[in-house]
């Protein structure tokens, strides 16, 4: 029992632990999506952002000592990001000859995600620096939280936003656009990843190559677009 | 296939300092993934082994995302406190954002033919 325990306290401390709990997770997460028929309720991310965090409340963990470990993970997104010029440049052709279309339809999307977020919380009373917080929603992690903080929101909440956001998109976006009939898949991976960024963005990867291009390309855009428009639109309103 | 893992490695650091000397709005790796993007454009095609790195990558993205998505743990009583507000708000604007932004990208590009089968 003692030995249990010394091996506990030792693994607990060291990342090991919680970066292979992360990756059993996010496995056991995918094993029930493909056993479950793909069902989007199902989703991987959220699946495994759930166990693991039933893992840490069940075993006292606090969010620093595991993300020491959940750090090596983390950081792939910096280099995963990079990568998307890959898909990119494979489908520049497509992406060059619809340049206005990608442009006018980006902007419409930034505005509404960010017009119907503020609006709506605003109805609903949310606080200003509720309303700060989820503006940039739609916007990759570290953008969105530079923007909140300028806006006086909660850049820690902002990052819940966003990831809940992504899960969110990448869950019922693909369902959406085909109850609309938006079979093409430019205009499918651009709505994925002007909406829900990276998230929407590996999703729409695994479905289809112009897809996954479109949405990294419209995550790169809006993460732009937004960190013009909205710190404009919010001296606008406020 | 490490020096192709060094190369991305490489783009992301030249993009964060890039975004870090010239004050520009956008995250360092985006920045990178621009200059990834201009190093195949002078280099013409993409080497294989820097496909099999990017789709390595990629295939896990979505891994990727859980010890952010963890950091809710951070946030229980907030998000609690603000349920309605935030809850309404993101599932509607998530929505009418992706319906706003793949209409229009259809409409506009509809002489485009890459026809998707339901996913």
């Amino acid at each position: 029992m003692t030995n249990l325990q010394e091996t506990w306290v030792y693994l607990s401390a060291s990342p090991l632990f919680h970066l292979t709990l992360t990756l059993v997770a996010f496995q056991a997460a995918s094993w029930l999506f493909h056993k479950g028929g793909r069902n989007p309720l199902l989703n991987p991310v959220l699946g495994a952002v759930i166990l693991v965090v039933v893992v840490l409340k069940a075993t006292g963990t606090d969010y620093a000592t595991y993300f020491e470990g959940a750090q090596f993970v983390h950081f792939l997104l910096g280099p995963a990001t990079v990568s998307l010029a890959v898909p990119l440049y494979r489908q520049w052709h497509r992406v060059r000859a619809s340049a206005l279309a990608i442009t006018a339809s980006l902007l419409c999307g930034s505005l509404t995600a960010i017009a119907s977020a503020i609006g709506i919380a605003w109805a609903l009373g949310g606080t200003p620096e509720v309303l700060a917080s989820l503006a940039p929603k739609s916007v990759t992690a570290p953008v969105a939280m530079a923007i909140a903080e300028e806006l006086g929101g909660l850049p820690s909440l902002t990052a819940v936003l966003v990831i809940v956001t992504g899960i969110f998109g990448a869950m019922f976006g693909p369902l959406l656009l085909t109850l609309l009939r938006v079979r093409n898949w430019g205009a499918r991976g651009l709505a994925m990843g002007t909406a829900s960024h990276g998230i929407g963005t590996a999703r729409a990867l695994q479905v289809n190559e112009t897809a996954g291009a479109f949405s990294g390309l419209a995550m790169g855009l809006n993460a732009l677009a937004t960190a013009l428009l909205l710190p404009i639109l919010w001296g606008l309103f406020s | 296939m490490l020096n192709y893992l060094t190369l991305i490695f490489l783009c992301q650091l030249l993009g964060e300092i890039g975004v870090g000397l010239l004050g520009l709005p956008i995250p360092g790796p985006v920045l990178g993934m621009v200059l990834l993007f201009l190093f195949l454009m002078v280099r013409g095609r993409v080497p294989e082994p820097l496909g099999e790195v990017a789709g390595g990558l990629q295939g896990a993205m979505s891994l990727l995302f859980v010890p952010a998505g963890a950091g809710v743990i951070l946030h229980v009583e907030l998000l609690g406190a603000a349920l309605a507000p935030l809850g309404a708000a993101l599932v509607v604007s998530t929505l009418l954002t992706i319906a706003v932004t793949g209409l229009l990208m259809q409409w506009l590009g509809r002489n485009d033919e890459t026809e998707a089968s339901d996913d």
